[in-house]
């Protein structure tokens, strides 16, 4: 033949990615597939919504507001800012028994941990418990780098500073005598931030290594006295503290301040009168902020949230509906056979 | 080439004084060099290897979006500023600047071999007295140079003596401006004297067709002009040797001069996109002040008592202006530098699907299409009309002779057994020619009752050949024994004088008084007594001869109504007859010519031939009575009968016009050609057909007919139109500073054409009369534009540029389309063909037109559908990204918080999203390629721009309005207040960070999925492999590992483990992407069934018949009409003056005409599409 004579040095390789003939799925979006996927979709999430809705109902809350504006408030007289070590106290009572394991935190309402600043003003280092970071700080903890006698801060910046440092005793009123609720305060916070992220120097005492620098200005103990009562939850590693470094995403947040798990109220709250005594330290009053506390019981898709549940259902029914409408216009409609 | 020009405007900026007059003495060195004129050597490369880094960089810095870039990276290094850490733009952007810069380096690298080969090509010198081999880049500018046959002319010459008789020289200019006719070019008579000339001329400059100077020898002064100038560029062909002196070397050759800065072409989504961006930044701004202005009263209203935790020695609206820059750094994902990045590999990849393209390679002299500019291709899915030369892009520029039909005989139809037609391929058997020796061996004929008969010795046909053989202005060349070559004005006359050689009339040779012919192997030398010229309007030649036997004998050719008038009525049966064959032979749309003779009588010839010489020498009125003589003498001519030549279409052309037209594309025929000529073509393509309403004429003399005539067919178009033009004004462009004015189309009752010459367009393209032709011609289905300059075509282009807002393309294969090719959106050069000029002004070449439909068609449909599908989901997920921020701004007290991690916004466009989106724009097709030929109905919402302009920009942000409401308040909602399934938080900063970009990562995936058409395995792999890259990417980051080794750069340690294994997180995840996608399927899925759109009723069509049914085969109908001759005749006057003068050899031609001038001269005219565009784009054509 003659083209195999002809020069073709040229000639562009014959491949189905060169040529553009890739084998390639095509779908496109069918009545056949939209419809019945619409239906299906929309049947599973209102299943999946029935389940959620009816999990986030089974969860038992109780929230109690005690930043004290309401004159009626026990806590109305600890919420001038200069009145130090108020204690007020909350009175509830249980109807039923509050399941356990029950969970008792503290919320705030807008309180912005969220603000960049406010987040960044922390060490890393430091919290590692690098200790050339003991003495020298990372800028950005300033304000609260050094103090006014140019020591170091630690743990420095305004996160730290601004631990929250309200405590709470929760009594049980049985026969007019008060019984204490033991709290268990370990494992609060992450595996990750107690074990990885947040390390003490290793000096020992742990004092020591706190030499030269002062705490801050907020705290009333420094971090290596932050419990007394066990020596290894002190430092950079105190759950409270862990947990408080953790900043939260939204204004209104709630805290784990700890778990009731012991002793008779290991299964839970059990019906009756209950007395919290709260060491009211912390002001919010002057930002408008909320204090709260939290007792809640958790379900495997986690604490009470209504939304999630009400939201498969109402998309899971749309997408039913949705499937209807476009049942009818298919029928009406039918693509045109011709062109 | 746009950086030679700065090249040489920086060496030229350099020079103190400007050069006025160029001095310099052949083989003086030492004078001439010191006058330091640029010596040969060429530079088009930008840089060396140490100026490389800083030009390019400061190149690169000078482009909008990298500055924009750099000052983003200014800001963030302000700590009260910086709401992102560096990285996250520096990243991006040195990723962009070495890629553009190992770009630019191989570039570089390539130019610098290319000057180099260049430069070290040898030439002979000659120094004191010898010849000597130097590089070109030695030679200086007084040197004294030879150059032999085939060789590149190495500067700008003065030619001093050459090889061949009276001192001419053949040059090729092909490199130059397409043309690969040989010219020559003349030396000075007197013999060749070195050492002693002195040249003064002009300084450099980039003129091609104008030289001035003078040569002082012995005492002697010799004004110089163009035609003794050899340019750089040229070729030497067909002479041994010449000897040149240099006069311009290097950058001060014409050539070099000539390399005038590019002009970026851009497209119209680049116009659109640069509006776009502009305007997003507006919006960015908008939405930065609206968060600073929160800030503002956030600090006002809480951030100053939040103090308390948070002290800050800023007040309000200091706060507020540093935040407005924060967001400006962390907002600026609207327009993130990938956009640019991705754009550009986008087009280059779909470029580079054009050069790979099998089904537009051409075997036959191995080439491939190659897409020159890789900027312009979605354009190629936009195009609205084509403007196509003729010559050698329609057709092939060969003509061949087909058939005849002599003494009412017809020849060259091919009959099987039944008598019935032979369709003719290129199998059918061929007419054995070997008998004759001088037989040119690429002609073709395959009947061979002709050959027979001319065997036989019938008279007649004898006559009929001898007549073609005698009656032509042809020169042939012998170079060797036997071999012949016919240089032919036009081709057609080639085509005539081959076919009578091959049939034994083998034109020899020719000199001003006679012409010798073998005659059936005999050889006769006839006197040459008389050429009657062609003209225009003469329509026909005659020679007078007289041969050996002293028979006198005149012998014409010409249109055939013009030979039947002038026909002895004996031949009336002929006629009749010769007309029934000429019907047949137009039908089929080919050229005819009508041969007859007539025998002298001595006598009277020599009173003729004194009154010829007469007027010929007549003061006034010369060509009048000249007109008169000859009509005199061609009267009662025999009919002999007539020949038909194809002018031969190259393959597959009006198979192609069809389905453009059919795709709504318009093609206008701009061509050099004669009316006559251009109407044929215009038929044999289908472009006028028969059925048409009616084809107007317009080729008036003043512009009042010329208006005239256009307002008449724009009225019979539509009876009831306005009169006035519906003209719509708007404003486009940057910051709308751009007028436009666009004329809306209008309806027309029917199918009309449109034939229209140089002379009326020149009138009609006056600015008074502009519109009123565009509207005209956009009305017909057809417009042919015939003798136009180049310069006309440009503007033509120009006109429908200005006034239709659409996007053009123009194609071309010579240097006449140059103009053309670059004033239109997107020009195409025809390559193969020897001549380059079109090709390297072109955008994009191919070797057929045909593959014209598949550039636009398939090419061109697709890579606009991909970039506007990338372009729309870019947007998508971009705005989607950045409006969750805007969204968190409320949250974080507008304090320029990120909502993810910083790690993410780096590496959201660079990897997580990058190669999906690519592959979905590098691999999507609609339909295959099969289908878009099926319906090419399939290309015009690209004309209309329906699939990216401004509103579909804005519904794809209002899209990502709601995806980001849903991306942003489905996490929060489903967040609020909840905790992990241990209690332990999970509302905290770090773990909403992870759930909202992992929501978002999902959802754009998901919405790419549903964008893509086309699922290849790539585009599988590179989606679920970036989703994987993703959860690699987490894990990896959020590892112990990454936090002890880098302690402050990963701050996320844990939370991938502590919140992707709750239940809760997958659902919110869950949810999100089905709320941002359902609706979108529901809306598509409703719109297809409500509104299909033309390309998803092809794609039901195709899901339908997956079978591809057979390509219905398109048989050209054979048109019968009576109606037209198809008399043609490709030039406009013979050389009949020169072939009879005498001085045809030493003539001067003007080689050189002026700049698209419209000389009346003969000579201007016969020359062969001659003209020079001053200002050339592409790369000089350095190395062979």
């Amino acid at each position: 033949m003659m083209k195999e004579e002809l020069e073709t040095t040229n000639r562009p390789d014959n491949t189905a990615f060169t040529q553009q003939r890739l084998p390639a799925w095509q779908p496109m979006l069918s009545a056949g597939i939209v419809i019945p996927g619409f239906v299906l979709i929309g049947l599973a999430f209102i299943g999946i919504g029935v389940g959620l809705f009816i999990t986030s109902q089974n969860i038992t809350v109780l929230e109690k507001d005690y930043t004290g504006v309401e004159t009626t408030s026990d806590c109305y007289k600890c919420s001038n800012p200069s009145d130090k070590n108020c204690t007020c106290k909350l009175e509830f009572s249980l109807s039923n028994l509050f399941e356990g394991p029950v969970f008792f935190y503290y919320g705030l309402s807008n309180y912005f941990q969220s603000q960049r600043s406010y987040g960044a003003s922390k060490d890393e280092y430091q919290l590692s418990g690098d200790l050339d970071y003991f003495k020298t700080p990372v800028s950005a903890c300033s304000p609260y780098q050094y103090d006014a006698n140019q020591k170091p801060i630690v743990p420095c910046g305004s996160l730290a500073n601004s631990m929250f440092n309200d405590t709470f005793k929760l009594y049980q009123i049985v026969n007019g005598t008060k019984k204490l609720v033991p709290f268990d305060g370990k494992g609060i916070a992450w595996w990750t931030d107690y074990n990885i992220k947040y390390r003490n120097p290793s000096v020992t005492p742990l004092k020591n290594a706190f030499n030269g620098t002062v705490k801050p200005s907020f705290w009333s103990k420094p971090a290596y006295e932050l419990d007394t009562s066990d020596p290894s939850n002190n430092g950079f590693v105190n759950q409270d503290f862990l947990v408080w470094m953790r900043r939260a995403a939204l204004p209104d947040f709630r805290k784990l301040y700890r778990r009731i798990t012991e002793g008779d109220y290991a299964s839970g709250l059990p019906a009756g009168n209950y007395s919290l005594e709260i060491a009211y330290n912390y002001p919010v009053l002057s930002f408008g902020g909320r204090k709260k506390v939290v007792f809640s019981n958790v379900s495997w898709m986690g604490g009470k949230n209504q939304f999630l549940g009400i939201a498969y259902l109402v998309v899971g029914s749309l997408c039913v509906v949705m499937s209807m409408v476009m049942l009818i216009v298919y029928a009406k409609f039918k693509f045109p056979e011709d062109d | 080439m746009g950086s030679l020009l700065s090249q040489l405007g920086l060496e030229c900026g350099g020079k103190a004084v400007k050069e006025e007059e160029r001095h310099l003495r052949a083989n003086d060195r030492e004078l001439n060099l010191s006058y330091k004129y640029a010596d040969n050597a060429i530079k088009t490369s930008k840089y060396n290897i140490f100026t490389f880094l800083p030009l390019n960089l400061f190149e690169q810095f000078q482009r909008l979006a990298n500055a924009y870039f750099l000052f983003l990276l200014c800001l963030q290094s302000i700590p009260e500023v910086s709401s992102l850490p560096w990285y996250t733009t520096v990243v991006p952007l040195v990723l962009v600047l070495s890629m553009t810069m190992a770009k630019d380096g191989s570039d570089d690298m390539n130019r610098h071999r290319c000057d180099k080969q260049v430069n070290n090509r040898q030439v002979e010198v000659l120094v004191e007295g010898e010849l000597q081999s130097e590089k070109w880049m030695d030679v200086q500018v007084g040197d004294i140079v030879k150059l032999e046959n085939n060789q590149f002319v190495t500067a700008d010459l003065l030619l001093l003596s050459s090889s061949e008789p009276l001192n001419l020289v053949y040059i090729e200019t092909a490199e130059l401006d397409g043309c690969v006719s040989v010219c020559c070019m003349h030396a000075f008579p007197e013999p060749f004297c070195p050492c002693v000339g002195e040249v003064r001329c002009e300084p450099p400059n980039n003129r091609l067709d104008k030289f001035t100077g003078t040569l002082t020898l012995k005492g002697e002064t010799y004004s110089l002009d163009n035609e003794r100038i050899l340019l750089r560029g040229c070729t030497l062909r067909n002479t041994q040797w010449c000897f040149g002196l240099v006069v311009f070397g290097g950058p001060d050759t014409k050539l070099m001069q000539n390399c005038g800065r590019t002009t970026f072409k851009r497209t119209s989504i680049d116009r659109l996109m640069n509006v776009l961006v502009l305007s997003i930044f507006g919006f960015l701004m908008i939405m930065c002040l609206i968060l600073a202005i929160g800030n503002g009263i956030w600090e006002y209203q809480e951030g100053s008592k939040f103090a308390a935790f948070l002290p800050k020695g800023v007040n309000a609206p200091f706060s507020a202006f540093l935040t407005f820059w924060s967001y400006v750094i962390i907002l600026n994902t609207v327009v993130p530098i990938s956009l640019y990045v991705s754009v550009e590999i986008i087009r280059l990849g779909n470029s580079f699907y054009i050069n790979w393209d099998r089904k537009m390679y051409y075997p036959k002299n191995d080439t491939p299409a190659e897409a020159r500019t890789t900027t312009l291709n979605e354009e190629l899915g936009q195009i609205k009309y084509i403007f196509s030369d003729k010559t050698g892009t329609l057709t092939q520029n060969i003509m061949t002779f087909n058939k005849c039909s002599i003494n009412g005989k017809s020849y060259g139809e091919l009959l099987d057994f039944s008598g019935q037609r032979v369709e003719m391929n290129e199998k059918t058997e061929k007419v054995d020619f070997s008998w004759n020796n001088l037989a040119d061996p690429k002609f073709c004929f395959h009947d061979n009752s002709l050959v027979e008969v001319v065997r036989e010795g019938n008279p007649e046909v004898q006559a009929f050949f001898r007549l073609l053989a005698l009656c032509h202005t042809v020169m042939p060349e012998e170079k060797k024994e036997g071999e012949l070559y016919y240089q032919a004005q036009s081709p057609d006359e080639g085509a005539l004088v081959t076919a009578a050689r091959n049939f034994g009339f083998v034109f020899r040779s020719r000199t001003p008084e006679s012409i010798t012919v073998v005659e059936m192997g005999e050889l006769v030398t006839y006197e040459l007594l008389a050429v009657l010229d062609f003209n225009n309007v003469r329509k026909r030649m005659s020679v007078i001869v007289r041969s050996p036997e002293g028979k006198l004998t005149l012998y014409c050719k010409g249109a055939d109504t013009i030979i039947f008038e002038r026909l002895n009525p004996s031949c009336s049966n002929l006629t009749e007859v010769t007309t029934l064959h000429l019907n047949e032979f137009a039908g089929e749309g080919l050229r005819t010519l009508a041969l007859a003779y007539k025998d002298i009588d001595p006598e009277y010839m020599e009173d003729w031939k004194l009154r010829h010489h007469v007027a010929n020498t007549a003061m006034d009125e010369r060509e009048e009575k000249l007109d008169a003589l000859y009509e005199e003498i061609e009267k009662g001519l025999l009919l002999l009968g007539s020949t038909a030549v194809e002018d031969k279409l190259q393959d597959g052309v009006p198979q192609t016009i069809e389905q453009l037209s059919k795709a709504d594309i318009k093609i206008w025929v701009l061509t050099g050609d004669k009316q006559e000529t251009a109407e044929n073509i215009g038929y044999s393509c289908n472009m006028l057909r028969e059925e048409m309403n009616e084809v107007f004429i317009v080729s008036a003399n003043t512009a009042e007919e010329v208006r005239k005539e256009l307002q008449t067919a724009r009225r019979k178009m539509t009876p009831d139109g306005t009169e006035e033009p519906t003209v719509k004004k708007s404003r486009s462009g940057l910051f709308c500073l751009q007028k436009t004015e666009t004329v809306a189309d209008e309806p027309v009752n029917g199918e009309y054409a449109m034939v229209i010459n140089g002379h009326s367009l020149a009138f009609a393209l006056e600015k008074d009369m502009e519109i009123e032709l565009l509207r005209t011609a956009c009305m017909c289905q057809t417009v042919i534009c015939c003798r136009v300059t180049p310069l006309q075509k440009a503007q033509v282009v120009e006109l429908v540029k200005k006034y239709k807002q659409a996007v053009t393309l123009a194609i071309g294969d010579g240097a006449n389309d140059v103009s053309m090719i670059k004033a239109a959106h997107i020009g195409v050069g025809i390559s193969g063909q020897e001549g380059m000029q079109a090709v390297l002004s072109s955008d994009y070449s191919f070797a057929q037109f045909r593959y014209l439909q598949r550039l636009l068609l398939v090419h061109g449909r697709w890579s606009y559908l991909r970039m506007c599908k990338f372009l729309r989901y870019f947007f998508y997920k971009n705005f989607t990204f950045t409006f969750v921020h805007f969204w968190y701004g409320f949250f974080c007290g507008f304090s320029a918080q990120t909502v993810f991690d910083e790690w993410f916004i780096t590496l959201f466009n660079l990897v997580y999203t990058a190669l999906p989106v690519l592959s979905l724009s590098l691999f999507d097709q609609d339909v295959n390629d099969w289908w878009s030929f099926q319906y090419p109905q399939l290309y015009t919402p690209g004309q209309l721009n329906q699939y990216f302009s401004k509103r579909a920009f804005v519904y794809t942000v209002l899209h990502s309005g709601y995806s980001s409401l849903v991306l942003f308040f489905i996490p929060w909602a489903a967040m609020y207040d909840t905790v992990r399934d241990d209690g332990k938080e999970i509302v905290d900063y770090q773990s909403f960070a992870l759930l909202a970009q992992t929501c978002l990562l999902i959802a754009v995936s998901i919405q790419l999925g549903l964008d893509t058409h086309y699922w290849t395995a790539m585009n599988q792999f590179f989606l679920w492999g970036s989703l994987s890259v993703y959860f690699a990417v987490i894990f990896t980051m959020y590892s112990n590992g990454m936090f002890l080794t880098l302690t402050s750069s990963f701050p996320f340690i844990g939370t991938a483990r502590n919140s992707l294994n709750q239940p809760n997180v997958w659902l919110t995840m869950l949810l999100t992407s089905v709320l941002c996608v359902l609706p979108v399927v529901a809306y598509r899925f409703l719109r297809i069934l409500l509104w299909p759109t033309i390309n998803d009723k092809v794609r039901y069509k195709v899901r339908q018949d997956k079978v591809l049914p057979p390509t219905p085969r398109r048989v050209q109908a054979r048109r019968t009409s009576t109606r037209r001759s198809g008399y043609a005749f490709s030039h406009a006057q013979g050389y009949g003056d020169l072939v009879t003068s005498g001085k045809f050899l030493r003539r001067t031609p003007k080689s050189r005409p002026a700049l698209f001038s419209q000389t009346d001269s003969p000579l201007a005219q016969t020359q062969p599409q001659f003209y020079r565009t001053i200002s050339e784009r592409e790369e000089p054509p350095l190395s062979p």
